[in-house]
């Protein structure tokens, strides 16, 4: 079934591995199933209602090919079939659509998810590009109807939605006995910001910096599917010099934020050590970075056509240096952890997500393949330079924090390994080439394997040189759900730790 | 036990001097002797994500490493505002956020300062006003100091919440405000 719908689409222009594909309203449905027969994973849902159409689109991830299928709703309808009973994780990513577009799916669960009560229901961000809806005064608190689990002795703890950690904004609803975690229900939204309908107010040579502001600690990913989106509608083709500069930078966001979680995990493990060790050689490696490429977060590094700055041969070999010297390091710490027994009680068998859980429920991205899940961006769909660099994919099957752990482990010391590869092979040639507003109507998808997993960025053109709808498409988005099964049967104190080895995006999420 | 003690034993103290407090990052004026008095040199920080993409929170992650070791300087981040002297807030004020950042102000006791950390804590930024997003962190609580940045340094955090704990540098003065 999947060759079949595969032979019946067609390329989208200027975004490789990319194939689009119309339904109806009566297609829809079935091809998801057919997909979901198939294998195939759900990468993205969302909604484009645009004044003269509305259309719900899904991308799905086929072995070797990003399947888009779009389903132009009739006149006047406002409602789809859902396809959360076949990809779990659409879900959440319909309930986001209908609180920003009106446009709802079919399926039972129409809680609002992105919307609190700081815009009433009759407003859709999304569908009324002229009216900005301003709430008068605070807005109160809402009643969200919560799960709720009964039986003796089980209690709720209510967390956040301002938490305990420096880290983002988010409620999560436990159902406990004792000390065990009977369920956890998320909720969140808080940081929502109105990215998608900032987008269609934004320049389309000027929304690479607001992507980049998606989830800041995946800015490089963000703001490089952007731009590969962008380009592939213009028709420009970046210079090798730039495209192995933005893999540079990519994989430099990899590194910064694995040394951040591996000494975060150590820390939750109660080992202070580790977090100590890990965010002295996080600094270090920002500073390499401040050196070599001018900042120490790469937030407007890729740039449409290329990248802003250029390097010298001396900071890059510089970069190197200090890149060794961190795989050496990270190589010794790991055998601490390995060795420490009380370390590895706490990561061995916290928060399993079997490699069956896994595929049901569409876990993705570094947790993914963590929990059996062999799919990795960069290896089995690569965009330039990828294709060149032979990145490999680490995968584990016991899907634990000690897999996810390991994982990072690994990843951290291949990402080293291919700084130094791409600073010592770097092609010559321009940082950066011009670059036209792309036509009226054009489309593209971008697809960047992030640190955690995929972002997608899907971009059409407006009028006037503006965005039309872009979404960004977060892996949390596939992960998140995933978290609530993981921590079942747990106890409450190790959801900390269970929590930051997924280490999910709430920004990316809420948008 | 012998690696991590010898790991620690060779890495030995990397920590840098601390930076000087900005007036130029000062934006209110409610410090009085008082607070200082009461607060002195060391602080409890309740750091409050009020809708940020994430970038300020992982420079102000980086205050705690060994280099910046702001713990070594008497002020340590604290889980509740009830413990807090200073809420460090970052992100423009998304509209589903603005209830809990009111009540996490409330929560504070007083004295209280508060700093916001970036170009979307200080101006609201590239989110600007909007369904969603309320803009600056003034907008919602008041703010003492202001620390620009997307995202500003460790060292540019560290400066801000050392000036928002530091009195106003008398005019005739000629030397920074002595910090340690």
């Amino acid at each position: 079934m999947l060759n079949v719908l595969l032979e019946r689409s067609s390329p989208v222009p200027g975004s490789p591995g990319v194939r689009g594909l119309g339904a109806t309203s009566d297609t829809w449905h079935p091809m998801a199933r057919d997909l979901a027969a198939a294998g195939a994973r759900l990468l993205s849902l969302w909604v484009d209602r645009q004044p003269e159409k509305t259309a719900v689109i899904a991308a799905y991830l086929c072995d070797r090919a990003v399947l888009v299928i779009q389903s132009r709703l009739p006149a006047n309808e406002e409602t789809y079939p859902g396809i959360a009973e076949l990809f779990p994780c659409a879900a959440r990513m319909q309930r986001a659509a209908a609180d920003l577009t009106g446009i709802r799916a079919s399926d039972p669960d129409s809680r609002p998810w992105l919307r609190h009560a700081a815009w009433p229901a009759a407003y859709s961000p999304l569908a009324a590009p002229n009216e900005d809806y301003r709430p008068a005064g605070t807005p109160t608190a809402d009643q969200y109807p919560f799960v709720r689990v009964s039986g003796d002795g089980v209690h709720e703890i209510p967390v956040g939605p301002v938490h305990a950690g420096i880290i983002e904004p988010g409620h999560f609803r436990f159902s406990i006995v004792g000390e065990k975690v009977l369920k956890l229900e998320e909720r969140l939204g808080y940081v929502h910001k109105g990215i998608e309908r900032l987008f269609t107010k934004t320049k389309l040579l000027e929304g690479h910096r607001l992507a980049a502001r998606v989830s800041g600690d995946s800015a490089v990913a963000y703001s490089w599917a952007y731009c590969q989106a962008l380009e592939g509608m213009s028709r420009v083709a970046v210079p090798a010099h730039a495209s192995w500069l933005r893999a540079l930078a990519l994989e430099s966001e990899r590194i910064a934020s694995h040394l951040g979680d591996l000494g975060a995990l150590g820390n939750d493990a109660g080992f202070a050590f580790g977090i100590a060790q890990f965010s002295r050689l996080k600094e270090l490696w920002l500073r390499e970075l401040q050196a070599a490429l001018g900042q120490r977060y790469l937030f407007d590094f890729v740039v449409p056509g290329g990248v802003s700055r250029d390097s010298d041969r001396d900071r890059l070999v510089k970069l190197t240096g200090c890149a060794s010297m961190l795989a050496r390091e990270a190589a010794a710490i790991r055998t601490i952890y390995d060795e420490h027994a009380g370390v590895r009680d706490r990561f061995a068998g916290a928060g399993t997500v079997t490699a069956d859980l896994a595929k049901r429920l569409g876990l993705i991205g570094l947790a993914g393949r963590a929990s059996g899940q062999d799919f990795d961006l960069r290896i089995d769909l690569p965009c330039d330079p990828y294709g060149e660099l032979a990145a490999r994919k680490y995968v584990r099957d016991e899907g634990d924090v000690a897999a996810r752990v390991a994982v990072r482990f690994d990843e951290l010391l291949e990402s080293l390994r291919l700084v130094s590869n791409i600073a010592t092979h770097l092609p010559p040639g321009d940082p950066r080439v011009g670059i036209a507003v792309p036509p009226a109507g054009s489309a593209g998808i971008g697809l960047v394997e992030g640190w955690r997993g995929p972002v997608m960025v899907a971009l059409s053109a407006g009028t006037d040189g503006y965005v039309a709808r872009c979404r960004p498409h977060d892996p949390s988005w596939q992960n998140w759900p995933v978290l609530e099964h993981a921590v079942i049967g747990n106890i409450v104190p190790d959801f900390p730790l269970i929590n930051k080895s997924f280490n999910l995006s709430y920004s990316g999420h809420d948008l | 036990m012998w690696k991590t003690l010898h790991k620690i034993g060779s890495i030995g103290i990397v920590t840098e001097p601390a930076p000087a407090a900005d007036d130029a990052l000062r934006v209110a004026e409610r410090l009085q002797a008082e607070i200082r008095r009461i607060i002195g040199r060391a602080l409890c920080i309740r750091q409050v994500d009020a809708g940020s993409c994430n970038g300020c929170e992982l420079e102000i992650h980086a205050l705690s490493n060994p280099i910046y070791n702001i713990e070594g300087l008497g002020i340590k981040f604290v889980a509740s505002p009830r413990h807090a002297d200073l809420l460090l807030v970052t992100g423009p004020v998304a509209r589903n956020m603005e209830l809990a950042l009111k009540r996490t102000f409330d929560a504070t006791p007083d004295p209280k300062l508060v700093v916001a950390v970036g170009d979307c804590g200080c101006t609201g930024g590239i989110f600007g006003e909007s369904y969603a997003s309320a803009g600056r962190v003034a907008n919602v609580i008041p703010v003492d100091v202001a620390v620009p940045g997307c995202p500003p340094s460790p060292s540019r955090i560290l400066a801000g919440i050392l000036t928002a704990i530091t009195a106003r540098r008398a005019p005739s003065t000629s030397g920074g405000p002595e910090l340690r």
